[in-house]
This record gives C-alpha cells, structure tokens and sequence, in this order.
C-alpha cells in the first residue's frame, strides 16, 4: 500500500483552518487515506474531527496511507499540503 | 399556559436594564437545544420508523444542518464566518456520519446513535485539551442541531434574522453572541444573566438596549412586537400607540445628543475626558470616528482569551499597533493581561482554583507567568515606537502599593513611561495614598470594586441590588480614592460600567473623578449630563450620593438635584 511520511509545517500544528484544508484535500482525491502520528493507530484522515482529535503539534512527522487508482499521485499531492505552512497562507 | 397569558396585549415584564435606549421590534426567540429521550421512536407520519427509513432520514439531516451552516457562513465575516465554517465542517465530517448511521443500521435508536458517537468524539476533545477542548462546544451544537433536524423540532441556536429584531433567550453564551447577524438585532432581553454580564457589555459596545433577569421572557410569542426600554427595565407585549410615539420622541432625543461631539466638561469648564471602552483593534476603528476624546480602557484579554497560547511578541505588537494607529494623537490607556476568574486563559489559569475571582487573576499572574507581562509591555513599546504615540499602561487587580511599584518598574524598564493602576481592590482604594506615590495615575473599575466590596459575585444576576454602583459603601471607595488622587496631583478615572449612567457620572465628577471611560454609546448622554451643571452642582450631588442610607435613596436624591430639563430629555 502506497505509503508517505511527512513534517507537519503549520506553525499552529494539524489544527483549525490547516485540518480543515488538509481534510478537504483527502475528500478530493476520492480514495480511502489514513494518517498516523508515530507509533499511533491510522485514522480516516478525511475525518476532521479525527484528524483534529490527533493534536499534531508543528514540526512532528505523519504518516499517510491510501488505497486504490492514483494513490501515489494523491499521497504526493498530499505531502505538498503538509509541507507548506497553511497559516501562513492565511495571513497573507 | 404561561406562554398565553404571558403574551396578553399590552403585558409588561420587569427585568434590569442595560443603557437608557428603548426600541420597538419583533421578537426573535433563541431555541434552546432540544430535550428528548435517548431511545425516543423516530415518528414518520405519526409511526414508528423502520431502520431504513430512519437511516434516510438522519442522512439528510446532517446535511441539511451542514448546508444551513455554510450558508450563514457565507453571509457572515471575521471570526463568525470562520466558526460557522468549522461547524459545518464538522456535521460534514464522513466519520461521524457514517459511524452514526452504522449505530442505526444495528438498530440503535436515532437520538441515542448521535449521543453515542458525538460524546465519544467530545471525549477525545477533552482529553486533548486546550483548543479541542473549546470546540466541544461547536460539536455539541452540531449535536443539538442534527437531533433538532432528525426529530422534526425547530432548529436550536440564534435564528437567522430575516428582519431588525429583538433578540429573546434564557441566556446568550458568548457563541451564540458570536453568531448573531448584528445588523438586525435591535435589542437583546434574556431570562437570566446580570448587568455586568458578558452579553450586557457586547450588548453596551454596540449600543443595542439590553434587558436581563426578565423572567417569563423564553415564553414571549416569535413575531410578537415588544417595546423594550433599558431605561426602566421593562418589556411590554404590543405597545401602545402612546408608547411606541414616546419611544420615538426618545430616540429623537438620543440623535440629538449624539450630535454634539465637543469635548467632555462641565457647565463651569471643568474639562472631563470621556473615553471609550474597547477590546480589539476593531472596536477601535469603529470607536474612534465617533465623538470620543481617546481610549479609557483597551481590555487587552480580548486577544489572549482566543487563542490556545499566548500570543507572540509579534502579533500583539501587529494589534497595539493598529489602536494606536486608530486614536492618532488621542489618549490610549492599555490595560494589561487581566485573565482569570470569569476569564479563564487556556494556557495560564490554574484549573482548580476553588475561589478564582480571589485567586491569581489580573497582575497576580506575574507570580506564576511573569514572561506573560513583559513580552505585553514590550510589544506595547514596539507599537509605541512605531507610531509616535504616547499610550497610558496600567495593571488590574492591584491590592498593595508594593505590588504598584513592581509594575512601574517593570513598565518603565519596557519604556512605557506614563504608568497606572487599577483600583477596584478595597485595600487599594483605602491604600489609595501610597500607591499614587508610585504611579502616574489610577483608574478605578466599579465592576469589581463593588464586587469585592459587597462581597457578591458579579456572575450572579439575582445579588444585582448589592452590585449596585451606587451602594453607598462602594462610592466611599471612590471618594477616598479620588481625594487621594486630588491630594498627589495626579489624574483619577473610572472605567466601570458606573461611567455609563449619566446621572452616576455627575456624582463620580463631584467626587473629584478626572476622566470617565465607557462603552462608546454611552458617551452622548454623559456628555450632556456633565455639560448642564456645574462642578459645586456634581458635589453637591456626591454629598447627597454619600449621605443616603441606601443606593436606591442615593440615586433618588441625586435625580432630584438634577436641572429639570435635563431629567426629562435623560427620562431620569
């Protein structure tokens, strides 16, 4: 199963407005995606009370799982999400 | 039937007013969430419905509450918009759908299937702490919304108001406050709460008449027109002709008075700053086009209360900033962190404090958070530095002279130089003397002075008559400290609600007061309170203030003093 692990960048964390984007991301691709904190059970990481319920602090990696056609390309879409700082998108 | 007899023509309910306005309007009743049974059926043409139809009909509910949901957020800005948006979001969310909809698969019932999984979420909220924690609340509305929908009964929560209306609820949490369109709120009436209360200040910034404690109010009719007048606390259920011309007559009155925007003195010349009371950077903006001569009391809170750590240097320097920037040349008094007690502060108040209204609020948290303070008066410095202003700085929840001394020290060493206090500790104000000795000037908060004076909680309605402004104990408090202040030279404001009632203010200015800070909309009529008598008359009435026996007698020889014309125009 194609699987990707990434730093959160959002300086608040996956919390708020970047689990909101995130999770609005996962919906888009269509496919079953799962997020995971480090040695955590993965959870349905288009859930954004479970993706909120994780409390991932900024800086701490995740891992994303997801199933079906075009998972790769959907995980990477994903890791690019995770990677940018979505606060600071907010502010500007 | 009280909801009938209630709502006869022309009935009046008694409750305690906020501000003088008066307003004739529509009533706009907030639903409080429903009440039904966990294992209550789910009828469908009047029968119990089968797991399928159950299924369809819970599916479309959260649906409907998330369409709801994004279409009040569409139409709403800043902060409301954002907190509708992650509601909806949540009532959108796949897992909770789907995990309630497999509960009724089994054949759990409908209300009982929603508890189940939103109170296993609201669990792991919890646990989390901090900001999960707040957004309980958000999943409980989604909660209340969802069962409202699914079961048939009218949507709980603020009504999206379709017309200026008088708002009508047992109680207004701060985010039901936060999800009121207030474009078309003309008035706020709630069954509980107190003056002082949380939806009386939001209803003050705005100038929107407020009555709490008006039991019965829950029962008033939807789409009944009500009069609601502050003034004298009532509510009456389709006004008269008369009543609804004098109400008229008064708010020609009102746009009189709010016409003239000359500075504050009395009919000597005796100049009185009248100052607004602010808490964000957008009360500002809003504040300062209008006819006040500066800022009494920026309650810096507002800024901490909403985040789950403590803002950065930066950011509060970004806010500061623009306040500053907003008053230009004008006065700006900045009142540090005062969190705790009513306002607790996620990452700094001790949960399990048994008495937090006497435990470490307002300036006691330098003892456990000191960084808390001096990155405040640093980012305050910065903003200072890049704008050219000169704000005023000073501390709430001051009870000793030494406490005093260490805050100046600290604020002056951040390069605020012009440093105050609050009073509203009764040792401070006794202690008036010696703490004048170490800053630049005092503001008293009657709120809490009174509050610690009456030894009665601000938070409970039913002790108002104690927390009265007026208790003649309370205003001993303010003489002591006002001829303190007199006696150092130094300037002595008032920054509590008592500002705000214009025949108060006259006997806060015969008490030898310097400056009076309020919610802006209360400015117009101290204004022109103070511009009709003279400052032998404001003494005259503080004597007679001083000397009743009562706060009601107190206020009642006070009116009598007042010029006769000027009783009539403030309906005093």
């Amino acid at each position: 199963m194609p699987q990707r692990t990434v730093a959160v960048a959002s300086r608040v964390g996956l919390h708020a407005r970047p689990a909101m984007l995130f999770t609005q991301a996962v919906a888009e691709t269509g496919l079953p995606v799962t997020i995971a904190r480090p040695g955590g059970e993965p959870v349905d990481a288009g859930s954004i009370l479970f993706v909120m319920s994780l409390g991932v602090p900024s800086g701490e990696e995740v891992t994303l799982t997801a199933e079906g056609e075009g998972a790769d390309a959907a995980l990477d879409g994903l890791v690019d999400l995770l990677a940018t700082d979505l606060d600071a998108e907010e502010a500007s | 039937m009280s909801a009938a007899s209630t709502a006869a023509i022309g009935h009046v309910l008694q409750g305690v007013g906020v501000g003088r306005r008066a307003v004739v309007g529509p009533v706009a009743q907030v639903r409080p969430a429903p009440h039904v049974a966990a294992d209550a059926p789910l009828l469908v043409d009047g029968v119990p419905a089968d797991v399928a139809t159950a299924h369809a009909h819970v599916e479309q509910a959260f649906a409907d509450v998330a369409a709801r949901l994004r279409e009040q957020s569409g139409r709403s800005t800043g902060t409301v918009k954002d907190v509708l948006a992650a509601t909806a979001q949540m009532a959108d969310d796949r897992a909770l759908r789907t995990q309630v909809l497999a509960r009724i698969d089994a054949g759990e019932p409908v209300v009982s299937a929603i508890d189940g999984i939103v109170e296993m979420f609201a669990t792991m909220f919890e646990n989390a702490g901090g900001y999960l924690a707040e957004r309980v609340t958000d999943l409980r509305s989604v909660r209340d919304r969802v069962v409202a929908a699914a079961m048939g009964l009218p949507a709980p929560g603020v009504p999206s108001l379709e017309r200026p209306s008088v708002i009508v609820a047992k109680d207004l949490a701060p985010a039901d406050t936060a999800a009121l369109d207030l474009t078309n709120v003309l008035a706020i009436v709630t069954e509980l709460g107190g003056p002082t209360g949380h939806t009386a200040i939001i209803a003050g910034q705005f100038g929107l008449p407020c009555i709490v404690r008006v039991a019965g109010a829950t029962a008033l009719a939807d789409g009944a027109d009500v009069a609601v007048d502050a003034a004298d606390g009532t509510v009456t259920v389709d006004p008269s002709e008369d009543q609804r011309a004098e109400l008229e007559r008064r708010a020609t009155v009102e746009r009189t008075l709010e016409s003239d925007t000359a500075p504050g003195a009395t009919a000597d010349g005796r100049a009185i700053a009248l100052l607004a009371n602010i808490g964000t950077a957008e009360d500002a903006a809003r504040v300062a086009g209008g006819g006040v001569e500066g800022v009494g009391l920026f309650r810096t809170e507002v800024l901490f209360l909403e985040s789950t750590t403590a803002p950065t240097q930066e950011d509060q320097t970004a806010v500061y900033t623009r306040v500053l920037r907003s008053f230009g040349d004008r006065k700006v008094v900045v009142r540090t962190l005062d969190a705790g007690a009513d306002k607790p502060l996620a990452f700094a108040t001790q949960p399990d404090e048994e008495n937090p209204a006497l435990g470490v609020r307002g300036y006691r948290l330098v003892r456990t958070h000191p960084e808390l303070l001096d990155t405040q008066l640093e980012a305050l410095a910065h903003a200072q530095a890049a704008t050219g202003t000169t704000p005023w700085v000073m501390a709430p929840m001051i009870a000793t002279a030494a406490e005093a001394r260490e805050f100046a020290r600290r604020a002056r060493a951040a390069g605020v130089a012009t440093v105050g206090v609050m009073i509203e500790v009764p040792a401070a104000a006794l202690r008036a003397q010696e703490i004048l000795a170490e800053v630049d000037f005092v503001s008293l908060g009657t709120n809490d002075l009174a509050q610690y004076t009456m030894a009665t909680d601000r938070l409970r309605g039913e002790l108002a008559d104690l927390l009265d402004p007026w208790q003649p104990a309370v205003l001993d408090l303010v003489d002591a400290t006002a001829r303190a202040g007199q006696q150092a030279r130094k300037p002595v404001g008032v920054c509590g609600e008592s500002a705000s009632d214009p025949v108060l203010a006259l006997v806060l200015v015969g008490l030898g007061v310097t400056s009076l800070s309020m919610s802006a909309g209360a400015v117009p009529a101290v204004r022109y309170a103070l511009r009709h008598h003279t400052t032998a008359e404001c003494a005259t009435m503080a004597a007679a203030a001083l000397a009743a026996p009562s706060a009601a007698e107190g206020r009642a020889a006070v009116v009598g003093l007042l010029h006769a014309d000027v009783r009539e125009t403030l309906g005093a």
